[in-house]
């Protein structure tokens, strides 16, 4: 197995993680550094699609796979329709409530000769995930060490994080979660599911199931700025491509492929449950951008008010002085 | 505030947008066939209402730095805030201290603990609906931001 970090330091790291996530305290852009998040690296040109990744997946996080409640209660109005995924556990090529990873793959052309590459797909874990950071009752997530999740026992299942999302990774089961004991019939639509990159497992030091389990080494996981660096190393030793680095202003899922992404993006099927590799600009950052007027904001609102303050005190003195006279 | 017609009426406009732009960061324009009315579509852009929000909160900040500064300069000698003035003037400094820290939050690099997160988040939006609800209640009755501080 090929690792960057020692185990014990991932270990180590792990826990630091959790006791800051657990003492509820804010933590600061210092300290909560994006290069210090934990990434993977996937050396796609490794990748011989056996799919073994995928079933790891499955059988790993079963325990956390939806149980709907049937039948699914009634919406007014029912514009949005229920989503049922629960007889179609075994769907495998796309992503589903029950199927967190797949593998995507691509007929290319490389150096004169016809080849299928393949590529696993499953959340990108973006270093400022929107599906978390736009979710509006705080449902999904971030972890100290990158990795974004959806709460199950708070999600409600609007699916605004798959909207915001650049890939549209999450996906929904109805009739399961807290809508249930809410107003099932107004508001809420089930739970999101994603991969959550065995978070768990993170946490007690072990690796993910679809790394632990790869036969090919395709996946490396460590701290991000170390995965960086050997991305590119990776891609200038093969000639290949890098994806992930920077898309959506930068995610902890770095791809490197022989082939160029927009070829493979080409080539690949796309659509509901099946991400693209198109390039992708930062969601978050043109709002961002805004904060600049809001930190002038104040300032400007005082200085106009001292401003109103000074015209007035130099009306009532002109008004004195002609009384005077 | 009403001293200043201009600037009142510039706050009554971005209030309206601010609330409508903030109730469109939950998933139900869509699903009640608001975001379908032409003119209002919108409603249910995710991306979209989250730069209305976020330039209606620079005006808002800016107009409450405005109000603030005035009052304790210049009409503060003349006139008095009000008991229903002073619980809406507490509930806008609420709802800019929480919508600060969630435009911190949302910052690459910054990550809240979740605990943190789900307070900010439901007491921004219980604050906005004990505003609308104050703010109902002083259009009904005709209660007034200030009083002549010789009342």
């Amino acid at each position: 197995m090929t690792t960057t970090i020692s185990r014990r330091s991932f270990i180590k790291g792990g826990i630091a993680a959790c006791a800051v996530a657990a003492s509820g305290i804010p933590v600061s852009a210092s300290g909560a550094d994006k290069n210090k998040q934990i990434a993977t690296l996937l050396d796609i040109g490794k990748c011989i699609g056996c799919g073994a990744c995928v079933e790891a997946c499955s059988e790993i996080n079963a325990g956390k796979f939806p149980e709907p409640k049937k039948p699914f209660p009634k919406m007014y109005p029912d514009r949005v329709k229920a989503e049922d995924w629960s007889g179609k556990k075994d769907v495998n090529d796309r992503l589903t409530p029950y199927n967190w990873l797949y593998i995507q793959s691509a007929d290319v052309t490389i150096n004169g000769e016809e080849k299928t590459i393949t590529i696993p797909r499953r959340c990108m874990h973006c270093t400022n995930p929107p599906c978390v950071k736009l979710c509006p009752w705080g449902s999904a997530k971030q972890l100290e060490n990158g990795i974004s999740r959806i709460d199950p026992d708070l999600c409600l299942g609007g699916a605004k994080c798959k909207e915001v999302c650049p890939w549209e990774i999450p996906q929904r089961q109805t009739g399961t979660g807290l809508y249930l004991d809410i107003l099932p019939a107004f508001a809420g639509n089930g739970v999101m599911y994603k991969c959550d990159r065995c978070y768990n497992r993170i946490s007690e030091g072990k690796l993910p199931a679809c790394i632990e389990v790869c036969p090919e080494n395709v996946q490396t996981i460590g701290p991000r700025d170390e995965i960086i660096k050997k991305a590119h190393a990776l891609a200038k030793e093969t000639n290949g491509y890098i994806y992930g680095e920077n898309e959506n202003g930068g995610t902890n899922t770095i791809y490197v492929s022989p082939v160029p992404f927009d070829v493979l993006n080409k080539a690949i099927e796309t659509g509901k449950g099946k991400p693209h590799l198109k390039a992708v600009a930062d969601s978050m950052e043109k709002a961002n951008n805004l904060v600049a007027a809001m930190a002038i904001a104040p300032i400007a609102g005082i200085a106009a008010a001292v401003g109103t303050f000074y015209k007035h005190s130099r009306k009532e003195n002109e008004v004195n002085k002609d009384e005077q006279k | 505030m009403s001293r200043n017609k201009n600037v009142y009426y510039i706050y009554l406009l971005t209030m309206f947008f601010i609330t409508l732009s903030g109730f469109g960061q939950m998933p139900i324009f869509k699903r009640y066939y608001i975001a379908d009315v032409p003119g209002l579509e919108w409603l249910a852009k995710f991306y979209i209402t989250h730069y209305i929000h976020y330039t209606c909160a620079t005006l808002i900040i800016g107009i409450t730095a405005y109000a603030a500064a005035d009052y304790l300069m210049l009409t503060g000698k003349k006139l008095k805030l009000t008991a229903t003035g002073y619980l809406r003037g507490a509930l806008i400094a609420g709802l800019i201290a929480t919508g600060i820290l969630l435009v911190i939050r949302n910052f690459d690099g910054y990550i809240f603990s979740h605990n943190l997160i789900i307070f900010l988040d439901l007491s921004h939006l219980t604050l906005v609906m004990l505003f609308l609800c104050t703010s109902l209640y002083c259009f009904i009755f005709k209660k007034k931001w200030t009083r002549d501080s010789d009342q």
